[in-house]
């Protein structure tokens, strides 16, 4: 960038020569090799589109000479990622789940895995926050219906319940008392749960009720309706109610029965779109932990 | 079109600068800056730091891949990333101050892109000798003598490249283990890549586009101007003292010879090429060389010095009619200048008073909302929280966790013993943990819609405390 030592003055700018109604084109001109750069980006687009995906055409762009695509890639980071954790899967598969909190590492990996197990298989009933609705169970609080220690849940994942693809299914069914027992009696039984539950009622019926719910209920939901879980059946003097613990709901209970029914998730059940050991595993680790695990 | 001629080319090719050797204070201020900049450069990342076992020894570290920067006594994690706003900003108004008393200064002295050409021609110059004699090499043809010097400086180029390159990564990695590694050819190929990198910029840069980086590619120059006026400090020629210079028109028609003699020794040494008796211009970067140089030929002839000198702008008038400029302090100290310097400490004391206050344990909560409550069997209202515990301390802490309210409630972490509210945390580390807080049945909290809470957390060893306010959900009726 040296200025010719010639004195040159700084407002004696070379002109191109060129000239409108008097005006002129000054010349500063540029360095060369910005030039060639600009030329040298021009070969690169060029060569660029040569070697990557680039031209659209109507089915897909032009491929490129190097065969890349993103596509393939992601697959590629899939496998590989599958590849670095097929270690840590074959061993959830064969864990002994009573002490997978031991291994930080494999707990860790369980639940995160579980969590997305969860979220696209289970959620869709229990809520993506695990917490249920009416008729699906909350899976957050300390309540039970089959039991709630992570190898109680691993088989209520594995076989469902109340379903048909499982023989091995969780299965017991609540009597319709609809036709069996006098209004009178339902609504006494109705008022000695929600005596038992700590709710307000009738006393007079539910002296009655409870003599009914000794006949009729106790056999499942135990003397004093502690429930059961090996038969399902719920637990009738706590705070926790799958359907409602008001006095209708409870009548409409009694009257009707319920059928709560779930999915055998395990592969063996649902070809094709099961859950493999390892998956199950996950997720009831997953939902052990969420706050209620016993 | 009013020319048939051939129209003169659109473009030009670089006009090679061959900057003499010259002496003097500004040359010698120049060398002790390169001096310091590139020894705090190349030696910092070598110094040791003693932090305990669970830290890095270095004094001066970034560690990316843990996010921590290591500063002395200083430890900077993500979330206080505001202290390197602060820098970065105390650095923009450092130069904003400078160059509105200095003018270019920056450019001139301290400037990696000035420092490593300056490196690069004293370079050449051992080598290939002084101006007259790279002139000649660069004119000759391309024997066997041009050859040994031009790959023997291309060489040494490259060595001052890989250490640039070499030192840039030991600031991210613990020095003495990547030396090794690198050496052995063990080292993260990141190092090498980083390092080649480095040292062909550093060779393009210093070595080969030289002024070029400064008049085309950096931005700076061009915002400086804004920073600049009348009283800024920069580099002229006192042409009213030198002209008519000798052997021009004027003093060949009889007219007094100026000063100058035109000599061409400003304009030899001039790294950017350029004569600075056009009036300070585009180019200047105001390394002063051009002074040395003058006053070195005024000396010899008789004459004051500083023909070519420092002086702002507003004492030309002044000169021009024989007066005496103002000293140099009066143009330095004026209301801009003084303005930068207050922003420059204000922003300096925020940071200094931030990292005095801030505390070594934290914590953030987030309370889980997917469901808001859980009803347990026993009928009380269960909130959960998810609590991130930060230990800034170099050895592992047990935190206490516990919480305030107006109503009762009682608090447990996930996975640990109903009473036990003690988590460990690792050194340098966070750790999440599930909290739940639980009311009774009936009670207020759990029949309120929600109720204010505060979750406290002591370092068991140091008597820290750190408080986050949130609240707790309740049914609401």
């Amino acid at each position: 960038m040296s200025k010719k030592q010639d004195n040159k003055k700084q407002d004696e700018v070379e002109t191109t020569g060129h000239s409108w109604d008097g005006i002129e084109e000054f010349n500063n001109p540029l360095p060369k090799w910005w030039v060639w750069c600009l030329y040298a980006t021009i070969v690169w687009a060029i060569l660029y589109t040569i070697a990557y995906p680039a031209w659209p055409m109507i089915k897909g762009a032009t491929p490129g000479l190097l065969g890349y695509s993103t596509r393939a890639e992601v697959a590629e980071d899939i496998a590989a990622v599958d590849a670095a954790n097929a270690e840590l899967i074959a061993k959830l598969a064969a864990v002994d789940l009573t002490t997978i909190t031991d291994d930080a590492e494999l707990h860790g990996f369980a639940v995160n895995g579980g969590g997305a197990i969860f979220r696209a298989n289970c959620s869709q009933c229990h809520g993506s926050g695990a917490a249920g609705t009416t008729g699906f169970p909350n899976l957050l609080d300390d309540d039970w219906l089959w039991g709630g220690t992570i190898e109680d849940i691993v088989y209520t994942v594995t076989h469902g319940v109340r379903n048909e693809q499982s023989l091995d299914s969780r299965y017991s069914e609540m009597t319709a008392f609809d036709e069996i027992l006098t209004d009178e009696e339902i609504t006494g039984v109705v008022n000695h749960v929600l005596a038992i539950s700590g709710q307000d009622h009738d006393p007079a019926a539910a002296e009655l009720g409870a003599t009914v719910f000794y006949d009729n209920c106790a056999a499942c939901h135990g003397d004093a309706g502690e429930g059961m879980d090996a038969l399902g059946a719920p637990t009738l003097t706590d705070a926790i109610w799958l359907y409602g613990g008001d006095e209708a709901t409870i009548t409409e209970t009694v009257r009707y029965a319920r059928f709560g029914v779930m999915p055998a998730w395990s592969a063996e059940y649902r070809v094709g779109s099961g859950l493999d050991q390892a998956e199950i595993n996950a997720v009831a680790a997953y939902v052990h932990q969420l706050g209620g695990g016993e | 079109m009013s020319s048939s001629e051939t129209p003169p080319s659109l473009y030009e090719a670089r006009e090679p600068v061959f900057p003499r050797k010259v002496k003097g204070t500004f040359r010698s201020l120049k060398w002790l800056i390169m001096l310091a900049t590139l020894g705090v450069y190349y030696i910092t990342p070598w110094i040791r730091w003693d932090r305990g076992p669970a830290l890095p020894d270095q004094a001066v570290l970034i560690d990316l891949a843990n996010r921590r920067f290591f500063f002395f006594w200083i430890e900077i994690w993500p979330h206080e990333f505001y202290f390197i706003a602060g820098l970065l900003i105390m650095a923009g108004l450092g130069l904003f101050l400078f160059t509105s008393a200095l003018g270019r200064v920056w450019c001139g002295y301290t400037c990696p892109q000035t420092v490593w050409t300056d490196l690069f021609i004293a370079t050449e110059r051992w080598l290939e000798g002084d101006r007259n004699a790279r002139v000649r090499l660069w004119k000759s043809k391309w024997d066997l003598k041009k050859w040994r010097l031009r790959l023997s400086k291309w060489f040494i180029w490259v060595i001052i490249g890989l250490s640039t390159g070499g030192a840039w990564v030991f600031y991210f990695t613990d020095a003495p283990t990547l030396a090794v590694g690198l050496l052995n050819g063990t080292a993260h190929p990141a190092a090498y890549t980083t390092m080649a990198i480095l040292a062909l910029a550093t060779v393009f840069f210093g070595g080969i586009a030289r002024e070029q980086v400064c008049i085309y590619a950096c931005p700076w120059p061009r915002i400086q101007a804004a920073m600049m006026d009348e009283d800024t400090i920069t580099i002229g020629y006192r042409e009213w003292r030198g002209e008519p210079r000798k052997d021009s028109d004027a003093v060949q028609s009889g007219e007094p010879m100026g000063d100058c003699i035109d000599c061409m020794a400003c304009v030899n040494v001039c790294p950017m090429g350029i004569d600075i008796r056009d009036g300070q211009q585009m180019e200047c970067i105001t390394c002063g060389l051009c002074i040395d140089a003058c006053d070195d030929i005024m000396a010899k002839t008789g004459k004051p010095r500083g023909l070519v000198d420092y002086f702002a702008l507003k004492d030309e008038p002044v000169e021009r009619a024989g007066g005496a400029p103002l000293p140099v302090w009066k143009h330095v100290f004026r209301p801009r200048t003084i303005l930068y310097t207050v922003l420059w400490s204000l922003v300096g004391f925020g940071l200094l008073f931030a990292l005095f206050i801030r505390s070594e344990i934290d914590m953030t909560v987030a309370p889980v909302r997917n469901p808001q409550f859980v009803t347990l069997s026993d009928g009380s209202i269960r909130n959960a929280y998810d609590i991130r515990l930060r230990n800034m301390y170099g050895d592992m802490r047990e935190f206490e966790i516990t919480a305030t309210s107006d109503a009762v409630l009682r608090v447990e972490v996930e996975g640990e013993e109903a009473s036990d509210t003690i988590v460990t945390v690792a050194a340098d580390e966070t750790t999440l943990v599930r909290v739940y807080v639980m009311s009774g049945r009936g009670e207020a909290a759990s029949a309120a819609e929600r109720t204010d809470i505060r979750f406290w957390v002591e370092d068991l060893e140091s008597g820290d405390r750190s408080h986050q306010d949130t609240i707790f959900n309740g049914k609401g009726n």
